[in-house]
């Protein structure tokens, strides 16, 4: 018929409703599009299924155990569906001109096929009123963020990025990625450890002739041959020499490879954290992440360098003694060999336990670490409301907490250690009975048993040693999912695949279209078109919460857009790579940010080889030349973290001069005088207008008074545009422009008039 | 006491507010300030553009009619479905899909990560799923014992 409905064959009808649904429709109707939704109208878990079709939208639920029932509505021109959203409910309702005929719930899971059901049927009824499709629908675009699609219906793939795959849970072995540079020194490591695992061996192995050929004929009054004696001891000495250089060789290579292992997963991690968006670092908090990547590197570095080795060590040593065991006298051996199924089955229920406590005792040390990173950077607001007695006992109660789960875990922990060592006793006492019947019966001589003894010695502290492996396994466990969580986590802004590159020289035309964004489930922005031209100084005002700076957050793509499209010079911004789209971006915030170092590095923190002469004339051109002079050490003066020192105006003059070395086509203004006083304001002011010149400058402001350069004025409310102009043009409509100006206007005037009745 | 306004939903199920003076808001909002803490105490009326209209102090102050309505409005746009009970995880690691039984029947939740479960008392929890609804635990400790012990992997 048209082309709305070649792409209603698409629509594939579920196959709990397949059958039901069928039943009802007529042979001539197309579905057009249909949504299962999960909520009712008191908003309780219950499924129900729309489906709009050429002529009728359908509406079928199910009752537990009963079929499902069906409330239908022609469609007539005029109706009208809805869509909205709040607190992560999604609903549509149908009206028609004098009142509502239903509607429809459900979680925002649903969100995406709600709005293309609810376009398929703003395209029907605008069919059935004028007789023709909007122009809109020739073109397949997703319903969410308005990218063109192939075809109706299908995936985007902006929007279908969404996946929650689990991830495995054999942590320590994805290690493996970052140990695989290092391979052959690994290897190197792992011979250098067979070999010194199997010279510690030799020793009690010379026991067994030492005791049958010297003590014993000694004992049964034969002289003791001193040659033999000598080539013995020079046997022990020479065993414990080789082991003792090649224990230390393979401690050696090992401990630097892994060293080298944790320096790169350390990086790694802090790599990816620097990339992932500011979304991320919303809502995590910094204690945490500090904590990650410092502490939990760390350990697992201290586990592979040290407790993975003693463990390999361990292992060969079992198997090689096992062998030797076996080899003297299979007998004797079987019963040394009996407890082991028994501890290995010990080790393996208790591993369980453990690991979730390490995993539970590292969330309570960030949790210590978190109180730490709130308070000292706000120890300012702690001191002046006194609440340090207040904070000390947060403090206090984290590391009760941290107590608590410690002792828990440590409960389990200091039972398997005792645990071990009875078994090994037990199994000493094994081997003794079993040994002298032997002995008696004549089956092995007393060199033999002796030598089981001195191997069984050692057997049973590598058992020990590698239960005690258990906990240090866990925790490094625990630490890798940690860092393999940042690791694992895709930026919420992801680099395209396939970058389009910028026009050269870039206009610095900004086009934005039916955005929508939703943080958590709140939306800050609704249905926004602002199209901003080449060089163009536009104003954002509003009230606070109106979205402005959410906006501007946008522009910079420190989120991506929950709906429509942001385009600079015709391009998608999410096919820009991020680094080539943000050097067009100059930013100046109203909290300068400044780095621990000296001013040049600041000012130069965008463009790190610029030359001296580049950041003179940057500082001169943002009035920050001659205060910089006056300091001791001019631009070679350090500024700290929060840039004490320097005044707020100062401060925000050398990001200015930072914002005008990249030399942005784009330039933000984000309250950049909001907290200056009015005198600075204006040094500001001259430096701002020399930073707009020519660059498409998008300004927020709260004092309206200095966005009087602005080309264009837009004002915001709740998430919308609501007007747009000139000053004069905006004061004449009276609308939110005007209420906003006399507001401030009357404030103002209120400043004035104060200090002179306290003059009189 | 009676109220200073009246309500009434009209027929597009929107809500009128009518203030003391004849003055009509259509399509007003009702919101509770303190939806965890005093869920029945502190209620605002609020009119479509977001400004407050009235503050009732309780809802048992209300005229019959009124709270009926208020509850009415209030029912149908809060979503805070309360965790009963935990029936099952599919992984232990984040993403995880949790199978709840809640205050609004049963359903499933992806927890993105262990951070979106917060804090709000050592009792109260919230759990934000990757779709940004916000599931309640209210008294942590009432919770069965199954379900407390899956809670407690993730806690």
């Amino acid at each position: 018929m048209n082309s709305s409905l070649s792409a209603s064959t698409k629509v594939v009808l579920p196959e709990g409703w397949r059958t039901s649904a069928l039943a009802q429709l007529s042979t001539h109707e197309n579905v057009l599009a249909c949504l299962e939704v999960d909520l009712n109208a008191q908003l309780h878990f219950s499924l129900g299924f729309l489906i709009v079709t050429d002529q009728r939208v359908l509406f079928g639920f199910q009752s537990v155990g009963s079929a499902p029932v069906w409330a239908i509505w022609p469609l007539t021109a005029g109706m009208q569906m809805t869509h909205t959203d709040h607190a992560g409910v999604g609903a549509l309702s149908l009206v028609d001109a004098t009142q509502r005929l239903a509607s429809w719930r459900f979680t925002l899971t649903h969100n995406v096929t709600a709005m293309r059901l609810q376009e398929m049927f703003a395209d029907r009824i605008e069919v059935l009123t004028h007789g023709k499709s909007l122009a809109s629908m020739a073109q397949a675009r997703c319903p969410q963020c308005k990218l063109q699609l192939e075809n109706a219906g299908d995936d985007c793939p902006v929007c279908s990025r969404e996946q929650h795959a689990p991830m495995s849970t054999w942590g320590l072995f994805r290690l493996w990625r970052f140990a695989k540079p290092y391979q052959w020194r690994l290897l190197a490591g792992f011979l250098l450890t067979l070999a010194s695992t199997a010279a510690t061996l030799v020793p009690p192995y010379l026991t067994m002739p030492l005791m049958d050929d010297v003590l014993i004929p000694f004992q049964n009054g034969k002289d003791i041959d001193h040659d033999l004696v000598a080539l013995y001891l020079g046997g022990l000495l020479g065993a414990a020499l080789v082991a003792w250089g090649l224990g230390w060789l393979k401690t050696y290579i090992l401990a630097l490879v892994s060293e080298r292992i944790g320096a790169d997963l350390r990086t790694t991690a802090y790599e990816h954290l620097m990339r992932l968006s500011l979304e991320y670092f919303g809502g995590r908090r910094t204690g945490d992440l500090m904590n990650r990547i410092g502490a939990e590197t760390d350990r697992i570095c201290v586990f592979l360098s040290l407790h993975l080795l003693d463990f390999a060590t361990d292992v060969l040593m079992i198997v090689m003694t096992a062998s030797i065991l076996i080899s003297i006298d299979p007998k004797l051996a079987a019963a040394t060999l009996l407890p082991l199924p028994f501890i290995v089955w010990l080790i393996h229920t208790v591993r369980d336990k453990l690991r979730t406590g390490f995993e539970k005792i590292d969330r309570v040390w960030s949790e210590l670490t978190n109180v730490l990173a709130d308070t000292i950077p706000g120890i300012r607001v702690v001191k002046a409301f006194a609440q340090e007695q207040r904070e000390a006992n947060r403090f206090r109660d984290a590391n009760k907490h941290n107590l608590a789960v410690n002792d828990r875990i440590n409960f389990v922990w200091s039972l398997f250690s005792p645990t071990v060592t009875l078994m090994t006793e037990l199994g000493l006492l094994v081997v003794w009975g079993v040994g002298i019947w032997l002995v008696s019966h004549h089956q092995i001589t007393v060199g033999v048993l002796a030598a089981f003894l001195a191997y069984i010695g050692r057997f049973y502290t590598r058992l020990d040693s590698m239960s005690r492996i258990v906990s240090h396994t866990q925790k490094a466990a625990a630490g890798a999912k940690r860092i393999f969580e940042i690791l694992d986590h895709v930026s919420s802004v992801p680099e395209t695949l396939h970058p389009q590159k910028l026009p050269v020289p870039l206009q610095g035309n900004i086009e934005i279209q039916d955005a929508g964004f939703r943080y958590g489930n709140r939306a800050v922005i609704r249905g926004m078109n602002l199209s901003i031209r080449p060089g163009e100084m536009i104003g954002l005002v509003g009230q606070s919460g109106s979205g402005k700076s959410t906006l501007v957050n946008l522009i910079c793509r420190f989120y991506d857009l929950s709906e429509g499209s942001i385009k600079l010079d015709g391009i998608d911004i999410r096919n820009i790579s991020l680094s080539d789209f943000r050097s067009h971006i100059g930013m100046v915030l109203q909290e300068p940010f400044l780095f621990f170092g000296t001013i040049s590095d600041n000012i130069a923190y965008g463009k790190p080889d610029a030359t001296r002469e580049e950041i003179v004339a940057a500082a001169r051109a943002a009035h920050a030349h001659e205060f910089i002079l006056r300091l001791p050490q001019g631009y070679d003066s350090l500024v700290g973290e929060r840039g004490q020192g320097l005044s707020g105006g100062e401060r925000q003059r050398i990001s200015i001069a930072r914002a005008l070395l990249i030399n942005p086509r784009i330039l933000i203004l984000d309250e950049a005088t909001a907290s200056v006083d009015t005198e600075t304001e204006q040094e500001i002011q001259k430096a701002l207008d020399n930073l707009v010149q020519g660059r498409t400058t998008i300004a927020i402001a709260h004092r309206l008074s200095t966005l009087n350069k602005a080309d264009r004025l837009v004002v915001m409310e709740q998430g919308v545009v609501v007007e747009e102009g000139d000053h004069d043009t905006l004061m004449a409509r009276q609308g939110a422009y005007f209420r906003l100006y006399e507001a401030q206007a009357k404030n103002t005037g209120d400043a004035v008039v104060r200090p002179s009745k306290e003059s009189v | 006491m009676s109220a200073a306004f009246t309500l009434a939903f009209d027929s597009f199920g929107k809500l009128v507010v009518t203030m003391a003076d004849g003055t009509k808001h259509v399509g007003a909002v009702v919101a509770r300030a303190f939806p965890i803490k005093a869920p029945d105490q502190n209620i605002s009326i609020l009119s479509a553009e977001g400004k407050e209209l009235a503050w009732v102090e309780s809802l048992n102050d209300l005229p019959e009619r009124e709270r009926d309505l208020v509850s009415q409005a209030l029912q149908a746009r809060e979503f805070m479905p309360e965790i009963l009970s935990l029936e099952g995880v599919n992984s232990f690691s984040t993403p995880s899909v949790w199978r709840v039984q809640t205050t609004r029947g049963p359903t499933q939740l992806v927890l993105k990560g262990e951070e979106d479960i917060r804090r709000l008392s050592t009792n109260t929890l919230i759990v934000a799923d990757a779709h940004g609804v916000q599931f309640l635990i209210r008294d942590l400790p009432s919770l069965d014992r199954h379900t407390r012990k899956l809670l407690d992997r993730f806690l």
